[in-house]
C-alpha cells in the first residue's frame, strides 16, 4: 500500500547532521522505552498539535486513496463499518451494529442508528452501497477499486468503458440494513471492512465528487478545516462525532514535508509535535535516543520487506533449491545491526507478526543465515555461474542494505552479486509490471487490513496486482487460498492460509527479509505517543503534557 | 529602444515555443510510467490507468499531445496535476514564495557581496582584500547543503535564532535564513567579480585622469570607475535570479520551503509532465525578461552601449 520509495533530495546531509551533533556532544545514555509497554499517561484532552505530513498522491476521496499520505488524512477523518483497535489491529464494530454471515458469502450488515456525517446528514445503508458502487465503477477511475473485487458483479462494474454502475452484489435492505454478496466465499471480509475503501461517503459526494476532494466529509472524530495544496491540513475535532473512538486534541495540523530531515529539525526545535518516522540521519548510531530522551518509541508494524525473483525471466533461477541458497546465504541479523541500526526484525515468514493468523518460523531453515549449507545446497542444486544482480528503486534508501545483502550472497556462495540501482520507484514498479526485471529485487508490502491473508493474497495469488514473480502460480496454493476463504471459522481459515504460507518456503520466489519497526518520536508538549499496529503514530490518543 | 524592445519581444516567442516543446518531449521520454507508483506498491486497476491516460492524453503520439497542451496553455489553462491541483494556481503560490526567497537572496548578494568586492578592490593586496579572497574562496568550496543543514542546525535548533523550517505563511522572518544559505555562494562570486573589476578599472587613463583633474577619490571611484565596473556584476545578478528561482532545491529541501524548485523535482519524480513543463514554461518567460532587463540596464550604467 504505501510507497515505500522515500524520497531522498540530498544524500549529503545525513553526513552532516551527524557532524553536527558530533560537536554537539550532549549524549545521555536513554534508551527507547520498547515497543507497546509505553502507554498513554493520562493527559487533558483539547488543544492543538501539529504533526508532519506528505501530500496526498490523489484527492482526499476514500475509494481513491490507496497510499499512506492521504490515508493517514482519511484515516482521522472517516468512520468505517469496523474499527482497528489500536494496539492489537484487531476489529472492533464502529458504524456496523453487526455483521453476520452463515456461508462466507452472503453477508448482513446491519448499521448503528442515527450515527452521523460532518455535514449533519445521518449514515445510511444507501451511503455505503453508493460509494462502493461508485469506487468500483471503472470510468470514475478509483485507485481502491481492487478492495471492492470480492464482491459480485464487479468484473462487469470495473470493465473500461462500463455501462453498469451497481454491483450486484449490494442490496440496500432498509435504511439501516444491507446485504453483501461476495462472487466467491471469502470469510476475512469483515475484517477487511475496516480499511478507509469501505468508508460510506454522504450524499454530497455523488452531487461534485470534484471539489469534495478538498473538503471531504466523513463521519469519523475529526474534519477536515482546511486544505493547502502541498503545504498543510488541518482537522478539528468533529462536535457530533457519533462513534466511540473520538479523539483528545481538538485540532491536528499535518504539516507536509519535502524531505523528513527538515521535520526531524522541527521536532528537535519545538515546532511539531508529532513525527511519523525518524530519518535514516538520525537512527545512526542511535542518534534520535540522545535527541529525543525517552520521546520515542518503536514498534513492530504490519510490513514486510522481501527480495523477490521473477522466475519466468531469469530462467537461471528457476531452480527453487538455488533461491533457498541464496536465502540461507543472506546475513539478516548481521545486516539489521550494522546498516538498520537494529530498528528492523529480521524476517522468519512472509506475514507479519502484528497480525492475526501469525505463525512462527514459516521460513525455518532457509531464513537462517548458514553460509556452509547453503554453498552446500547450491552446489548440489548444479551451483550458479551467472552474474546475479539484486535491483533497487535509486531514490530510496536502499544502497546500502541491498549491498550489504549481495556481499552477504557473494561471501557465503562464491559468486558474483552486484546491487543495481533503477532510476526511480516509477520506473521501478513499471519494469516490475512489465516483467522485464531480470536477477532478484528488492520490494516491501504495507497491510491494507490486519489478516494473513493480506499478505498472501494479493502477492503470491494467480493473476494478484503485486504477482511480480513471473507470475507465481502454484495450484496447491491457489485451492487452499480457496479453501480458507471458504472456511466456516476465522481460526479454520487462518490455519488453512498457515498452510498455504508454508508453500512459499518451498518455492521461495520471494525471500524474506525484515519486518520492518516504526519509530516515531515527539515534542515535550505531549504526552507519551504509541503506534498503532498499521505503524502509524495514533493521532486520536495524543494528549498535551499538563 | 521602443523598437529594441519590442524585437527582443518577438524574439521570445520562438524560444518559449522551443524550449517547451524541448521539455515536453523530454519530460514524457522518462521511463516509469506515471500512474507506476499512485497506488502505493501494488499496481494500480486498470480502469484507474485507463481514466488517467486518457485525461492526459497520454495514448496520442508526442506532437498531438503537445499541440492539445499547447493549445489549452494558449487559453491560460496550464492543466491540473496528478494531484488534482490547477497548475496554474500552484505556480502562482510557489512563485510568491521563491520569487520573493530568491530576492532577498539577491539582495544579500548586491548589499555583502558589492560592498566586500568594493572595499577589497580600493584596497587591493592588503589585509581587507585578503580576507575578502580567502573567506570568499571558503565558501565557494563549501556544497550548499553542508551550509544549510549546519546554519540551521546551529542558529535554528541549537540556539533558536531564526525558524527551523518555513512555515505555510512563509513570512520574511522565517525567509532570511534561507535566503542567507542561497545567496551564500553568489555572494562570494559577486564580490570576487566587483573586486577585479574594480582593480582594472581603477587602473584605467579615464579614472587617472579624473583624478589629475582634481575629482575627489571617492567620486572618481563610485561615479566613475564603479559605474563601469558594475555590468558584469548585473550580468551575473540577472542570470542568477533565473538560476535562483529554478535551482532552490536543495536549500527548500532543507528549510522545507514550497517553492518551485522543489515542485519540479517531484515532478519529475512521479512523471507529472504537466506540472513540469508549466513551472518550466514560466521559469523560462522570466528568465527572458530579467534578461531584457539586464540588456537595458547595460544602457543605463555606460552610456556608449546604445539600443537604437
Amino acid at each position: 500500500m504505501r510507497r515505500t520509495a522515500r524520497t531522498v533530495a540530498i544524500a549529503g546531509i545525513s553526513a552532516v547532521a551527524l557532524l553536527a551533533t558530533a560537536c554537539g556532544g550532549d549524549s545521555d545514555d536513554t534508551t527507547a522505552t520498547d515497543g507497546n509497554e509505553t502507554t498513554a499517561a493520562e493527559g487533558a484532552a483539547g488543544g492543538e498539535i501539529v504533526v508532519d505530513g506528505c501530500t496526498p498522491e490523489n484527492p482526499l476521496v476514500a475509494g481513491n486513496t490507496s497510499e499512506t499520505c492521504g490515508g493517514d488524512v482519511l484515516e482521522m477523518i472517516t468512520a468505517r463499518l469496523v474499527n482497528y483497535n489500536a494496539d492489537d489491529a484487531s476489529p472492533e464494530n464502529d458504524i456496523a451494529e453487526s455483521i453476520e454471515t452463515e456461508d462466507n458469502q452472503t453477508f448482513t450488515v446491519k448499521i448503528k442508528q442515527g450515527y452521523m456525517f460532518q455535514d449533519g446528514t445521518e449514515v445510511k445503508a444507501q451511503n455505503f452501497v453508493d460509494a462502493w458502487n461508485y469506487t468500483a465503477f471503472g470510468p470514475n477511475g478509483q485507485t481502491g477499486s481492487y478492495f471492492m473485487s470480492p464482491i459480485e458483479g464487479f468484473a462487469e462494474v470495473n470493465a473500461e468503458g462500463s455501462t453498469v454502475e451497481e454491483l450486484s452484489g449490494l442490496e440496500v435492505v432498509d435504511d439501516y440494513t444491507f446485504t453483501i454478496r461476495t462472487s466467491e466465499p471469502v470469510s476475512n471480509l469483515p475484517v477487511r471492512l475496516g480499511y478507509t475503501a469501505f468508508a460510506p461517503q454522504p450524499d454530497a459526494f455523488f452531487e461534485d465528487p470534484e471539489s469534495f476532494g478538498k473538503a471531504p466529509i466523513g463521519a469519523g472524530p475529526y474534519q477536515v478545516t482546511e486544505y493547502n495544496d502541498g503545504q498543510s491540513i488541518v482537522v478539528e475535532k468533529f462536535a457530533d462525532y457519533s462513534g466511540d473512538f473520538g479523539g483528545q486534541v481538538d485540532k491536528i495540523t499535518f504539516r507536509i514535508y519535502q524531505d523528513q530531515d527538515a521535520a526531524y529539525n522541527d521536532l528537535l526545535a519545538g515546532q511539531i509535535d508529532v513525527i511519523r518516522t525518524i530519518p535514516q540521519s538520525a537512527l545512526i548510531d542511535d542518534k534520535y535516543q540522545s535527541d529525543l530522551g525517552d520521546r520515542n518509541t518503536q514498534r513492530e508494524t504490519g510490513r514486510f520487506n522481501y527480495v523477490g525473483i521473477n522466475t519466468v525471466v531469469s530462467t537461471d533461477l528457476a531452480d527453487p533449491a538455488i533461491r533457498k541458497a541464496i536465502s540461507m546465504a543472506i546475513d539478516r541479523e548481521t545486516i539489521n545491526e550494522q546498516i538498520f541500526n537494529n530498528s528492523y526484525t529480521p524476517a522468519t515468514g512472509w506475514v507479519s507478526p502484528v497480525v492475526d493468523g501469525y505463525q512462527e518460523n514459516a521460513c525455518g531453515e532457509f531464513c537462517t543465515y548458514d553460509p556452509e549449507a547453503a554453498k552446500a545446497m547450491l552446489d548440489e542444486a548444479g551451483g550458479y555461474d551467472g552474474e546475479l544482480t539484486l535491483s533497487y528503486n535509486g531514490d530510496g534508501d536502499h544502497k546500502a542494505w541491498t549491498e550489504a545483502t549481495c556481499n552477504s550472497i557473494s561471501q557465503a556462495l562464491d559468486i558474483s552479486c552486484t546491487a543495481t540501482p533503477v532510476v526511480d520507484f516509477a520506473t521501478f514498479l513499471t519494469q516490475l509490471g512489465n516483467g522485464e526485471m531480470t536477477g532478484m529485487w528488492r520490494l516491501g508490502w504495507v497491510m491494507d487490513y490486519p489478516s494473513i491473508e493480506n499478505f498472501l493474497a494479493p502477492i503470491y495469488a494467480e493473476g494478484a496486482d503485486s504477482n511480480y514473480f513471473g507470475p507465481y502460480v502454484n495450484e496447491e496454493f491457489e485451492s487452499l487460498l480457496t479453501q480458507a476463504a471458504a472456511a466456516p471459522s476465522l481460526d479454520e481459515a487462518n490455519a488453512l492460509y498457515q498452510q498455504a504460507e508454508l508453500l512459499l518456503a518451498e518455492d521461495m520466489v520471494a525471500i524474506p527479509m525484515y519486518y520492518p519497526k516504526t519509530t516515531i518520536g515527539w515534542s515535550e508538549k505531549v504526552n507519551p505517543v504509541t503506534i498503532t499496529a498499521f505503524g502509524r503514530p495514533d493521532l486520536a490518543s495524543v494528549t498535551l503534557a499538563q | 529602444m521602443g523598437k529594441y524592445i519590442v524585437r527582443r519581444l518577438l524574439q521570445m516567442i520562438p524560444v518559449i515555443i522551443g524550449t517547451t516543446f524541448i521539455i515536453y518531449a523530454m519530460v514524457f521520454a522518462l521511463p516509469g510510467d506515471p500512474t507506476a507508483g499512485k497506488c502505493g506498491e501494488r499496481q494500480c486497476p486498470e480502469s484507474f490507468v485507463a481514466e488517467y491516460r486518457e485525461k492526459y492524453n497520454l495514448d496520442d503520439p508526442l506532437p498531438i499531445q503537445y499541440a492539445k497542451y499547447m493549445g489549452q496553455v494558449v487559453q491560460g489553462d496550464f492543466g491540473t496535476n496528478q494531484y488534482g491541483v490547477e497548475v496554474r494556481e500552484d505556480l502562482a503560490k510557489r512563485f510568491a514564495v521563491t520569487g520573493r526567497l530568491a530576492l532577498m537572496a539577491i539582495a544579500v548578494e548586491i548589499v555583502i557581496g558589492i560592498s566586500a568586492g568594493i572595499l577589497a578592490g580600493i584596497r587591493k593586496g592588503r589585509f581587507v582584500d585578503n580576507l575578502v579572497l580567502v573567506s570568499t574562496l571558503v565558501v565557494i568550496s563549501i556544497p550548499i547543503f553542508v551550509i544549510g543543514a549546519v546554519l540551521q542546525y546551529f542558529l535554528g535548533v541549537r540556539l533558536g535564532l531564526f525558524p527551523v523550517t518555513v512555515s505555510s505563511e512563509a513570512t520574511t522572518y522565517e525567509l532570511l535564513l534561507p535566503a542567507i544559505v542561497l545567496g551564500s555562494l553568489s555572494v562570494a562570486y559577486v564580490a570576487r567579480l566587483t573586486r577585479t573589476n574594480l582593480v582594472e578599472n581603477l587602473r584605467a587613463d579615464y579614472v587617472r585622469t579624473a583624478i589629475s583633474k582634481g575629482l575627489s577619490k571617492r567620486r572618481a571611484v563610485g561615479l566613475h570607475a564603479l559605474r563601469n565596473s558594475m555590468i558584469p556584476v548585473i550580468t551575473f545578478i540577472g542570470f542568477d535570479f533565473g538560476a535562483l528561482l529554478g535551482g532552490a532545491i536543495v536549500t527548500e529541501g532543507i528549510f522545507n520551503i514550497q517553492g518551485v524548485g522543489g515542485y519540479i523535482y517531484r515532478g519529475i519524480q512521479v512523471r507529472d509532465g504537466v506540472a513540469v513543463v508549466g513551472a518550466v514554461t514560466a521559469l523560462v518567460i522570466i528568465y527572458l525578461f530579467v534578461n531584457l532587463i539586464v540588456d537595458l540596464l547595460y544602457g543605463v550604467l555606460d552610456p556608449r552601449i546604445s539600443h537604437d
